[in-house]
């Protein structure tokens, strides 16, 4: 019998991947640029899925996997049962982060979608030199690309004043209601 | 026909040369861009991976205004861009109920029905046809044509028959005169949105590639994203800690080798703002 609050059957059911059908073939894995990287490779998650066992689904949301795919879709291009796994990868990083449990060694990744986020919601565009103060605030890496900052400045390729789009209502409006804030 | 035109916040800030470019030889072709009025950010990665909703809702509010302004179809340069707007439509228009509560949200309506077109499908449409006139000084270097992942993925999406091997940007670069080089980094990533949290990991992964394309003879790369942009040009100095030598291969935009082979000059193209310099009067 399934058990509904297992996380394999939630995940087939909101992504519309059927899991079972991965026959582990591995290809994702081979054609991933940052599988070897990663604690838990892409098709090694897939099995973990698979197994419907809860503490591999607890290992898999703690892991630094799923925070280190960058999305550029290759597994899913390669799999010979068309699954598409960055769909999956996309559930398991917002369920990850809404209980709280990402991987200490991937906060940098974290904190930086956060900072992209504030800074957008702020102007309703995103301004590259807040997101980077944003970022070095909430990480301490303060000196991180401070040679590269007056070099952008002098190509032109970083302003000083953000762009304001004009409908700001319209956009907090879309702010609202999302996921709850949490502290990193 | 009403071209619209989506930027995107990359466009005015780090990759200025990337939009400076392409409205220069839309202007030289006498093609029309027309902006959308008050456009926001799309979300980008950060949206995609922390906020499932805003990554719905800020490309919807940018097609919504777009439809607004009665755009027959919209130009998205920006490949990360475009990939968020085409998958928001994609995704939207496979569930109606969810498009209704974006709209209701967005509290306009959302036909959800524009062409949504990336910088190589714009070229190939409005600008190519008019290549044989507009190409006063054609480019006779090698280049290799470098794709990445949002150009030609997802496929189911995309559509596109050779996404291991892209041709659309090498086809343009022959027509301006340039030798498009056989190579097998095309379409690996380059690391995308790691640039500042991960920049090490973007130093290997563009390493590789700048690597492949030198070894392979290329005198310049030739991009269509700002993100393959900033990765392969601006990271030069993590690509060449992971290579542990100097790479001089400089890093252009589709756009731009359009541009100059129309006989604008490189400041027009936007050339100066490159942190590798860009020298492409070698002759093969």
């Amino acid at each position: 019998m399934v058990d509904k609050e297992d996380l394999s059957f939630k995940v087939s059911q909101i992504t519309g991947v059927n899991i079972r059908e991965c026959y582990q073939c591995g290809k994702c894995t081979a054609g991933c640029p940052v599988g070897e990287r990663m604690d838990l490779r892409p098709s090694v998650i897939m099995r973990m899925l698979q197994s419907e066992d809860a503490a591999l689904e607890e290992e898999i949301l703690r892991s630094k996997s799923i925070w280190l795919c960058l999305t550029c879709e290759t597994c899913y291009s390669r799999c010979p049962m068309e699954l598409d796994i960055p769909k999956v990868f996309d559930y398991l990083r917002g369920k990850s982060y809404s209980e709280g449990k990402v991987n200490s060694e991937s906060r940098d990744i974290v904190s930086f979608h956060k900072s992209f986020l504030n800074a957008v919601e702020r102007n309703g565009r995103l301004h590259e030199m807040s997101l980077i103060l944003d970022y070095k605030i909430h990480t301490w890496n303060l000196f991180q690309d401070v040679v590269l900052a007056p070099e952008m400045y002098s190509k032109g390729k970083l302003s000083i004043l953000p762009e304001r789009i004009k409908d700001r209502k319209g956009l907090a409006r879309l702010f609202k209601y999302q996921f709850k804030k949490r502290k990193s | 026909m009403k071209i619209g035109f989506y930027p995107g916040c990359s466009l005015t800030g780090s990759s200025r040369e990337y939009n400076e470019s392409l409205l220069a030889i839309a202007k030289g072709a006498g093609v029309e861009l027309c902006e959308i009025e008050d456009w926001s950010c799309c979300g980008a990665t950060a949206a995609h991976n922390l906020n499932k909703e805003l990554s719905l809702s800020l490309p919807a509010r940018n097609l919504a205004l777009a439809e607004l302004e009665n755009m027959d179809e919209l130009v998205v340069p920006c490949a990360a861009c475009f990939n968020r707007l085409v998958m928001t439509q994609h995704e939207l228009s496979e569930k109606e109920d969810l498009k209704k509560q974006v709209s209701d949200k967005l509290q306009m309506p959302l036909k959800n029905n524009i062409k949504i077109v990336n910088v190589l499908q714009f070229l190939e449409e409005h600008i190519v046809p008019r290549l044989d006139q507009l190409v006063k000084s054609p480019l006779t270097i090698d280049v290799a044509c470098y794709y990445g992942c949002l150009l030609v993925r997802p496929q189911k999406v995309m559509k596109n028959e050779r996404f291991e091997d892209p041709m659309l940007m090498d086809v343009i670069m022959q027509k301006l005169g340039a030798n498009a080089i056989d190579w097998p980094f095309k379409t690996e990533c380059c690391g995308a949105g790691f640039s500042v949290s991960k920049t090490e990991i973007v130093g290997e992964l563009s390493g590789k590639i700048v690597r492949n394309a030198t070894d392979r003879g290329a005198k310049a790369i030739v991009v269509a994203c700002p993100m393959c942009h900033s990765n392969l040009d601006m990271r030069r100095p993590a690509i060449n800690t992971y290579l542990n030598m100097k790479m001089d291969i400089p890093v252009i935009y589709i756009t731009q080798a359009i541009a100059l082979a129309m006989g604008l000059t490189p400041r027009q193209a936007g050339i100066q703002r490159h942190f590798v310099p860009v020298n492409l009067t070698v002759n093969r």
